[in-house]
């Protein structure tokens, strides 16, 4: 508000500097990027992309073209003689990473999905004695860094007996307060309360109100939710090293700690295992891009 | 819709109350239980559907928060369970006195300071490209996002092979340069370069997630403050910096927030720059070792639990102080200009 005091429209401008000012004033959002702005994008995207395409460079050659100037930038053809070192490695236990990984990922996105639903379903459209000291209580503990408590809840799972075993990496990803948090806003904004009025009128059941009303309006959130839960579990590293590490049951992250371990590490087999638990992703990305985008916008706008 | 399909199960119910029924014994059995079903669902249903989250939340994330300020009074080593016992505040004394502590600390705000500030700087040009209509602009969108879904592990992998010493990606784009002389680089024998080598792996992961959410506000802007700022004849680099990040302020608080949080967490990126990526021990004389990777040594390679639950609160604390102060420092900065 405060820019708007910065630079008033003086009253003795002409009716043709107005116009003109107009055309220019135009919201950059308005304004048709020039040469300049792609090149820079592009640039951008070079950045972006470089690590990628180089991480597959490496993972495609021999040992020799990491030792040599100016470094290789061209893809061997090694790819599937280092992928076959890395899956036959002993120890590392690669292709079981990948699929506890999937499993982890799949359940935590699933098992995510359905109690944030529920929970944001509930914090939106129903009343409840107490519930906005709940909401409250939520919104709070999104502002704890989770990492903290990691030496307790390592505790914890030891008493229950999980360290080592794939359930203390589910678990505590099951349901999150961030989760409940943005498919309240979600329901909020998108479900009208007419409608859940004349399914209760219809004497719907608060489940059945869910399933036929809440569910099928909530389908875009769903998905960036999903998107992004996914990717996130599939990327966490400390907590899985922490509890996984070391077991036969680790997480690709993990697996990949372990083939970049030791005195002497092979990064052709290091970057060839990375690149393969990167795929997953990129698909991702590829599939539902514009859904995570909006994922991120929407919820840099509502915080 | 589905509204319609249950509006069968309605009409009995309504017939039901009125006595229409032929059999009144029979309705009244019935209608009592649909009565308590109905009560149980408006009532006890909603506390139901959230209780997931709470259960999941207090054991796996209130609990332990609680349990270690518990288990920082204690002595807590995990090859030595018979010297389990009250410590009072020794764990907190040790720490004080700790110079890996203090060298932790010291790193962790090095890397902070040469992450956060070029990384939000460089996401708000990122943010203002893609802040104008272009040709293909989903893609544009979904290509900056590519080192925000690359696993933290994969590219961390690919910088410390970048920024290897002898034939390094890194060194010889420094040489096409003229940069860096005859001896290359060492990136991993001082502080300064290691510095420099992991705060450009977190600078590549958020810049382009920072731009979107940077790109969100500056989209939020009202279209008649660019006109009133033309008027006035400033062009858009000045736009830019006396409207755009003025009026995006509270955005920009939330970033600088996100990345202290996030930056004095650091853990991935110094633990896998390390040559052997499970050693913790952040270089040979701890040049990157930051505090997180340290409170893991001190927990699972020295085994003392009851120290790095100490160390955890400490970071606690300081977490806190420093988002504290970049708030008032982003306040005063970013929105400073335009009072």
């Amino acid at each position: 508000m405060s820019a708007v005091d910065t630079a008033p429209p003086r009253p003795a401008v002409t009716a043709t500097r107005r116009r003109r000012a107009a055309l220019m004033g135009r919201a950059p959002q308005d304004t048709p990027a020039g040469i300049g702005t792609y090149l820079l994008l592009a640039t951008t995207m070079l950045f972006a992309a470089f690590p990628l395409y180089w991480m597959f460079v490496i993972a495609t050659s021999t040992d020799e073209a990491l030792a040599q100037i100016p470094p290789a930038v061209i893809p061997g053809d090694r790819f599937l003689v280092n992928l076959d070192e890395v899956f036959t490695l002993q120890d590392v236990y690669f292709a079981a990473s990948l699929v506890n990984s999937v499993i982890v990922s799949t359940v935590v996105t699933v098992s995510m999905l359905f109690f944030c639903s529920l929970a944001g379903f509930a914090f939106a459209k129903l009343r409840f004695a107490g519930s906005r000291w709940l909401m409250l209580f939520v919104v709070l503990t999104l502002t704890v860094p989770n990492q903290l408590g990691v030496v307790a809840l390592y505790i914890v799972m030891g008493k229950l007996g999980w360290n080592g075993t794939l359930l203390a990496v589910i678990v505590p990803g099951l349901v999150t307060a961030f989760g409940v948090f943005y498919m309240r806003q979600f329901i909020l904004n998108t479900v009208p309360d007419e409608l859940i009025e004349s399914a209760r009128m219809d004497g719907a059941t608060t489940m059945r109100v869910y399933r036929s009303v809440v569910l099928p309006a909530i389908r875009p959130a769903l998905a960036v939710l999903g998107l992004l839960t996914f990717v996130a579990t599939w990327n966490d590293f400390q907590w899985p090293l922490i509890t996984l590490g070391g077991t036969d049951f680790p997480t690709s992250m993990v697996a990949i700690s372990d083939l970049a371990s030791g005195n002497y590490v092979i990064y052709r087999r290091v970057l060839a295992g990375a690149f393969v638990a990167t795929i997953p992703l990129l698909v991702m990305l590829f599939i539902g891009g514009r859904q995570i985008v909006r994922g991120i916008m929407e919820g840099a706008v509502k915080s | 819709m589905s509204t319609t399909r249950a509006a069968p199960a309605t009409s009995t119910r309504a017939d039901g109350r009125h006595g229409h029924g032929t059999d009144p014994d029979h309705h009244h059995r019935r209608l009592g239980w649909r009565d308590r079903l109905y009560r149980f669902d408006t009532r006890y249903m909603p506390y139901l559907l959230i209780a997931p989250f709470f259960l999941i939340f207090l054991v796996f994330g209130l609990f332990p928060l609680v349990f270690n300020g518990v288990i920082a009074l204690r002595t807590y080593r995990l090859d030595d369970p018979t010297a389990a016992g009250w410590a009072g505040l020794d764990n907190f004394r040790q720490l004080f006195g700790d110079e890996d502590f203090w060298n932790a600390l010291y790193n962790t705000f090095g890397i902070f300071l040469l992450s956060s500030v070029p990384q939000l700087l460089l996401a708000l040009i990122v943010a203002s490209l893609l802040n104008r209509r272009l040709r293909a602009q989903t893609w544009w969108r979904v290509g900056v996002l590519l080192p925000y879904v690359t696993p933290i592990v994969a590219s961390t992998m690919v910088f410390s092979v970048f920024f290897s010493r002898d034939f390094g990606m890194a060194n010889w784009v420094l040489g096409l340069f003229g940069v860096g002389g005859d001896e290359p680089i060492n990136w991993r024998a001082d502080k300064l370069h290691a510095w420099i080598a992991i705060a450009t792996m977190v600078n590549w992961k958020w810049i382009g997630y920072n731009a979107l959410l940077y790109l969100a506000a500056m989209q939020s802007i009202p279209r008649d403050v660019y006109e009133a700022a033309a008027v006035d004849g400033a062009g858009p680099w000045r736009q830019l910096w006396r409207i755009t990040v003025p009026m995006i302020q509270p955005v920009i608080v939330f970033t600088v927030i996100l990345s202290t949080i996030g930056g004095f967490q650091l853990f991935v990126e110094p633990m896998l720059f390390d040559l052997n990526a499970q050693a913790a021990t952040g270089g040979p004389n701890g040049e990157w070792q930051t505090i997180a990777q340290l409170i893991y040594k001190v927990g699972w390679k020295d085994l003392n639990l009851g120290y790095a639950a100490a160390m955890s609160w400490a970071l606690f604390l300081i977490i806190l102080v420093v988002a504290g102060i970049n708030t008032l420092l982003t306040n005063r900065l970013s929105g400073g200009r335009s009072r």
